[in-house]
């Protein structure tokens, strides 16, 4: 089961024919994603790694086959026309994976999406992953392992870290999400926590959070009141200045608000149970499910 | 990207929206010739750094050494401050000589202060009201929000704290836009009345507007003004672009101003890394910036402060971690320094063959720390363990931040 994606996902890549779209669809592909079609204008009625068609629109690619996941490689500049392509073509998930698309260009989207119903996770995020069944994204698929704990994160290698901590000591995951690190994204933590929390076969969750915006408070009030499984929760970039941008587009404190004190405050105040240290991401939730290392 | 003031309503004026007459200067002969070409008996000289609070800023050498720990405070200490109302020529250039080449220290620059490199001359005013007014996006709703309030002149950050409810604010529409029914709730929520209020809703809307079109992060107006003719006017304006949205403003480009920025942090982008310096002993290099942060968060936990924030990206080669190694060598506070690596798409190997590559060429004086996971770690660790150098490998984050801890303190 897991949530979002699973081994009955059909998945469309958008920008197929690019450097990264073409080696990551490769990878998606050798995982065992069930990779359906991919879209480059222009390229239609031509093949990615002689078995994938392509076509020249998304609406195409799902009439032809049936995909009901894209996966976006477009470049910034276009990447925004191309998730409400995919939108307006029915696909129901979105995984646009671009790193830097302007904000304006996204504040059209949002509203686009919710008219159609369709879920984005992204952008600029490594993607989402149920172990052994499908990969939609970047991470390294055998770092993971089919399990019961959901792990949802803004960061691409933190993400890693904290399923590389679960597997080194047995404890595989339902679905890893990165939501991205962008200020306006498709998917927040609260929806994660909320999709984790209904899935029956998730047990506990790792929420991992960062400097910049009010995301982490409000999911953590959401789950203080509704979620039943157990929560353990990191912020990263307590040690950073405030003011300046780190890395990722949202990662800022302004104004005194998006600090990790703040948001840790919160995970506290809901019951999340915290770690300063990043290192104990795993070891934390395996003391909190009596699982034994 | 941030930008001065002068640059500011540059851009504002461009949208049409209003500001005063003004002209930056770089000398005091150029600042009065700016006063000429404004005209009038009354004019306005303000110091161009990106720090905030200059108004209450002292000068180095101008003021003692208690006015400028004030200043730094962010309070109100005795002599000029780096914004100044005079009413003669003389005095223009006498404000611009004090200001030009010299060092401001306000609430944001710290102690060692900013130098000006350029003066904004602009026409003096009769203020009778200040507000503030903001224009940004509000992350939690996905949408631009307009903030105001009736307390201008005080930071934001201080109206929040103590009284929120002081903060009118109403979204833009992603279709439609700011309506000018909102931008009335917003002057009628500021008390103003008659003429003001449809001069303010113009204002409102064009700021949002300029806001938009030109791609701001951030376009915030402290203090914005009643004139005595009731004319609404931005008196100050400070923008901040959005980094990605810049290749569409090639003429925003030319703002950029390198005396504002720290030289490595420059040097970084030049190799497209994502680098911030802080004020500690360790340095750090790690792909992805969440565990960039993360690994700063676990060197503070174990009792050492990091000395940057360090992202090599997901596509980071041998020549780029070349230079983020120079980068983080280049500065005197590093004691050590700590690579943390989980390897994605980014292979292992081909990290610890850029570290090796690294050190041969720039040489190594400060202990050096290697974490290695995810994606070929195993080729990655043996090339490290057969390079001969003096690096110690870790094999967890713990177990790296521990490390790097005690070989600094030299245990």
């Amino acid at each position: 089961m897991a949530i979002l994606v699973n081994k009955d996902t059909r998945l469309v890549v958008q920008g197929i024919t690019g450097g990264a779209g073409s080696f990551h669809a490769s990878q998606c592909k050798a995982y065992g994603t069930n990779v359906v079609a991919g879209v480059t204008p222009g390229k239609g009625g031509t093949f990615f790694e002689g078995t994938v068609p392509i076509f020249d629109t998304v609406d195409q690619a799902v009439r032809a086959t049936g995909a009901n996941a894209s996966m976006i490689f477009v470049p910034p500049p276009f990447a925004a026309d191309a998730i409400m392509e995919a939108a307006e073509a029915g696909v129901a998930l979105l995984v646009p994976i671009t790193e830097g698309i302007p904000v304006r260009d996204m504040l059209p989207v949002l509203p686009f999406l919710r008219a159609r119903g369709v879920r984005m996770i992204g952008p600029n995020c490594p993607g989402i992953i149920t172990p052994g069944q499908c990969k939609i994204g970047i991470m390294p698929g055998h770092i993971h392992k089919p399990g019961r704990i959901g792990v949802v994160s803004r960061s691409g290698t933190l993400t890693y870290e904290a399923v590389g901590q679960l597997t080194r000591i047995g404890l595989g995951q339902s679905t890893a999400i990165g939501i991205g690190g962008d200020p306006i994204i498709g998917t927040k933590h609260i929806d994660a926590l909320q999709l984790f929390n209904d899935d029956p076969d998730t047990d506990a969750i790792i929420m991992i959070g960062e400097i910049g915006g009010s995301a982490e408070e409000e999911a953590a009030a959401w789950a203080g009141l509704h979620c039943k499984k157990p929560i353990v929760g990191f912020i990263a970039g307590a040690t950073a200045p405030p003011g300046r941008r780190m890395g990722h587009a949202g990662a800022i404190i302004s104004g005194g608000q998006g600090t990790a004190e703040a948001k840790y405050a919160a995970m506290t105040a809901a019951g999340i149970h915290i770690v300063r240290s990043p290192a104990e991401m795993g070891s934390k939730l395996a003391e909190l499910i009596g699982h034994r290392v | 990207m941030k930008i001065h003031e002068y640059q500011g309503k540059e851009v504002l004026r461009k949208y049409g929206v209003p500001t005063l007459q003004g002209g930056a200067a770089d000398s005091p002969e150029a600042a009065v010739a700016a006063a000429r070409a404004i005209g009038g008996s009354v004019w306005v000289v303000k110091s161009q750094v990106h720090a905030g609070g200059r108004g209450k800023g002292r000068f180095i050498g101008e003021v003692d050494d208690d006015a400028l720990d004030i200043a730094a405070a962010g309070g109100d200490a005795p002599g000029k401050g780096g914004v100044r109302v005079v009413k003669t020529l003389d005095d223009v250039a006498a404000a611009a000589r004090a200001m030009l080449g010299n060092r401001l220290v306000t609430k944001q620059t710290g102690r060692e202060g900013a130098i000006v490199h350029k003066v904004f001359v602009e026409q003096g005013c009769q203020i009778s009201r200040e507000f503030y007014l903001a224009v940004l996006l509000d992350r939690s709703v996905g949408k631009v929000v307009v903030m105001a309030s009736a307390e201008g002149g005080t930071e934001i950050e201080e109206v929040a704290a103590h009284r929120p409810e002081a903060i009118l604010k109403e979204w833009g529409d992603p279709l439609t836009g700011l309506g000018a029914w909102q931008a009335r709730k917003l002057a009628f929520g500021l008390g103003l009345t008659g003429k003001a209020v449809g001069n303010f809703v113009k204002l409102a809307q064009g700021l949002y507007r300029a806001a938009l079109a030109a791609d701001t992060a951030m376009l915030e107006v402290n203090p914005l003004i009643l004139t005595a003719d009731e004319q609404i006017l931005p008196l100050d304006a400070k923008i901040t672009f959005d980094d990605n949205a810049l290749y569409r403003h090639p003429e925003y480009q030319t703002y950029a101003d390198p005396n504002e920025v720290d030289p490595q942090e420059l040097e970084a982008a030049k190799y497209d890394l994502s680098y911030v310096k802080l004020d500690g002993n360790i340095g750090c290099l790690v792909n992805g910036a969440g565990l960039a942060m993360a690994t700063m968060d676990i060197i503070k936990f174990y009792g050492e402060e990091p000395a940057n924030f360090l992202d090599v990206g997901g596509g980071a080669d041998k020549e780029k971690v070349t230079a983020a190694f120079k980068i983080i060598t280049a500065d005197p506070a590093v004691k050590g320094i700590l690579v943390n690596i989980f390897g994605g798409i980014m292979k292992c190997d081909v990290i610890a063959e850029g570290v090796i590559a690294a050190v041969r060429e720039t040489g190594l004086s400060v202990p050096l720390v290697v974490r290695l996971e995810g994606t070929n770690v195993e080729m990655g660790k043996k090339i490290i363990g057969e390079s001969g150098l003096k690096v110690i490998a870790a094999d967890s984050m713990s177990d790296a931040a521990e490390k790097i801890v005690a070989a600094v303190r030299g245990v």
